[in-house]
């Protein structure tokens, strides 16, 4: 396999994984709106509502920032990240 | 000016903006005290920051294609993430979306998750790939991947129905706030408004619209937030919202049961002015299915990963890593906004419905409430009723009526806050809406002058030529989009959402397949879009004109049938027809690593 392939092979897996964090926490979790926030979660306010609220939206933020890292060290390791152009 | 001495600057340059914005509050701040009326001081804001987004405008101004269509590819990281920030967060965001979450609460919640989530889809999927292109407009991608004028031309027409929708809605918004602000007919606003956006893109193109995107970020961001910060000091309820409004949320739960959600009949609610609503939904409570939920929220993240307008700001950035960590920071800008509008609907609804708050009216004789001087501005201005159905003198939850504007723009007055905040969230209002319809009006006139005009109908243009055409577009668009919003044909929040279903329908799984599906040809491209883009307008013509619709798919989420119509699609006709050559092979393969030359190289 060639430099390239196991490069792509390695983004791939990289994707998938991070489509699956964005699937829990977009999607997953939603199916079990109702029983959730019966609970009290972060700072007091129920577990549901907190998460469309902030949860969600910062676990994206954050979920974004590690995989640009990720994909960096992924494209560095088989010598495709670009110059210092920065 | 813009040299690369202006880049190493811009921190220097935004840093003294800001501080001068500030000033300006102060100034007015300390006017109203000194007599100066509510009029003059929504008229100074508005007309003071449009004036200096226009400067830049000017300032920007520049004759080479590079600049015009894509800023010089030199936008840093950070703040190309302020710009995308104001790009996205269009008038809807801003005005609507507190106002939405008051009225509907959790249901409508949805949008929250599926207008951030689709970021994680565009940092990815798409945007270093398509960075990695090296191309001006989506069109461009499609074009050069799939090969051909068809194709080509189908991405446009996909493009310009989704983001025409759009910026009806935009021009709509800008329109709103300068009639409220400036005290002029909607008529004539809406024009006013067009103007406004116009300066800011038509001579610098890209580049113009980038840097006035950085200043309206600023204004929006810090009129949104205070406001919030400052009520939630002001009643007591903690002096960061966001971590403390608990109690306050669990309070209105509490209120919610004690009043009851009564329901008003068909003829008590005929004589509410159209366009207003109660407070018939809880607040904190789960109201929606799953379904309901998942099916705006993924409809919205599929949406944003196919809105052209938000793409190409991606293709800015002066690298393929740099594109990618500019999604994060983009994120994290809208994040600051979007966090804050519950925690507004929040404090808007307890300010109104607390009787243990002074600002508190259930509960209030009738008389009383109509005789308070906010209360008799908004009625006047069509946003805020009460009639006391039931006769008993007193106002009841299911009796008092607000616009969905009304939340984010009268709450300020509502909790007794100096009118200079109002006049500020006026102004906010304004950059969000005008920093969209920007972004849309170039992203359709730069894919017709490009793409129609240059790549198809005359390929030897000169630069000075095609850009000429491409203003000339920019006006025609703006004064069509304004002409379609002064009609006032469907409201702010419905076109948006529309918008982001037109796009997802006829373009997400030929962009996103484009990269990550070699075996992706031109036949099955075209068929994806405009299969997708028939499909989809054809269920929402469907459910429109009465039809039942299926699978809990509304009019609100119709691209979730029409993107499975275009995958199913592009998929079976790919599989049908020759794969793609050789040339086109190698191309994608080279777009799948960061290093080496652009696509397109430099045009």
């Amino acid at each position: 396999m060639s430099n390239q392939e196991k490069h792509w092979e390695k983004s791939r897996g990289l994707l998938m994984i991070t489509l699956a964090i964005w699937f829990v926490f977009s999607i997953g979790i939603f199916l079990f709106g109702a029983e959730m926030n019966k609970v009290t979660g972060p700072f007091g306010y129920p577990w549901t509502y907190w998460f469309t609220c902030q949860g969600s939206l910062g676990a994206f933020v954050i979920l974004i920032f590690w995989f640009a890292n990720r994909q960096e060290k992924i494209d560095e390791e088989f010598g495709f990240s670009e110059r210092e152009d920065e | 000016m813009k040299s690369t001495n202006f880049i190493d600057n811009l921190p220097k340059v935004y840093g003294i903006y800001t501080g001068g914005f500030i000033g300006f509050i102060i100034i007015m701040a300390i006017a109203e005290q000194m007599g100066m009326t509510a009029k003059a001081i929504g008229i100074a804001f508005v007309a003071f920051t449009v004036f200096i987004y226009a400067l830049i405008g000017w300032l920007s101004r520049t004759a080479q294609a590079d600049a015009y269509y894509v800023a010089g590819r030199q936008v840093p990281t950070v703040f190309n993430g302020m710009a995308t920030a104001a790009d996205w967060m269009s008038g809807a965001s801003f005005v609507a979306m507190a106002g939405g979450i008051y009225f509907k609460g959790y249901g409508y919640m949805a949008l929250l998750v599926g207008w951030t989530g689709g970021y994680v889809l565009v940092a990815s999927l798409l945007a270093p790939y398509l960075r990695k292109f090296g191309c001006y407009t989506v069109p461009d991608f499609i074009g050069t991947r799939y090969g051909g004028n068809l194709a080509r031309f189908s991405a446009v027409v996909v493009l310009t129905v989704a983001s025409f929708t759009y910026v009806t809605a935009q021009i709509n918004a800008t329109g709103t706030i300068a009639s409220v602000a400036l005290d002029i007919p909607f008529q004539y606003a809406v024009y006013i408004g067009l103007v406004s956006i116009l300066l800011c893109s038509m001579l610098g193109g890209m580049r113009g619209v980038t840097w006035t995107q950085v200043a309206q970020y600023i204004v929006l961001i810090i009129a949104y937030l205070l406001p919030v910060f400052w009520i939630s000091n002001k009643i007591g309820a903690g002096f960061f919202p966001h971590f403390m409004l608990a109690d306050e949320v669990a309070r209105i739960g509490e209120l919610e049961a004690q009043f009851g959600f009564v329901k008003n009949s068909a003829a008590d609610l005929a004589t509410v002015p159209k366009g207003l609503a109660g407070i018939t939904k809880a607040h904190s409570a789960v109201n929606a299915t799953p379904w309901a939920f998942i099916s705006l929220a993924l409809a919205m993240m599929m949406g944003t990963a196919s809105l052209p307008h938000v793409m190409m700001r991606y293709f800015t950035t002066p690298s393929v890593k740099a594109a990618r960590k500019s999604v994060g920071w983009s994120l994290f800008f809208i994040f600051l906004l979007y966090s804050s509008a519950p925690m507004l609907a929040t404090l808007s609804k307890l300010s109104l419905l607390d009787p243990n708050l002074s600002t508190g009216i259930i509960g209030r004789s009738i008389a009383d409430v109509q005789a308070i001087d906010w209360y008799q501005n908004w009625n006047a201005a069509n946003l805020m009723f009460v009639s006391d159905f039931n006769g008993n003198g007193t106002v009841e939850l299911n009796e008092f009526f607000m616009g969905g504007k009304a939340v984010v723009l009268a709450t300020p007055e509502i909790a007794g806050l100096p009118y200079v905040i109002s006049g500020l969230v006026a102004a906010g209002g304004m950059a969000a809406a005008m920093s969209t319809a920007d972004g849309l009006i170039l992203a359709i006139a730069n894919a017709i002058s490009h793409d129609v005009y240059y790549k198809i109908i005359d390929p030897k243009a000169e630069t000075a030529k095609r850009l000429v055409v491409a203003r000339v577009l920019l006006v025609v668009i703006g004064f069509a989009g304004a002409t379609i919003a002064a009609m006032e044909i469907q409201g702010i929040l419905g076109s948006v959402i529309w918008a982001f279903d037109f796009a997802m329908s006829g373009l997400f799984f030929p962009l996103v397949l484009g990269v990550w599906w070699k075996r992706a040809n031109r036949q099955g491209a075209i068929a994806g879009m405009l299969g997708g883009l028939a499909a989809g307008t054809w269920y929402l013509v469907w459910v429109r004109t009465g039809g039942s619709g299926f699978l809990g798919i509304t009019q609100l989420t119709f691209g979730i049938f029409g993107s499975a119509v275009s995958l199913v699609a592009m998929v079976v006709v790919s599989l049908m027809t020759q794969e793609p050559d050789k040339a086109t092979q190698k191309m994608v393969d080279e777009v799948r690593v960061p290093s080496g030359k652009t696509i397109l190289g430099k045009q």
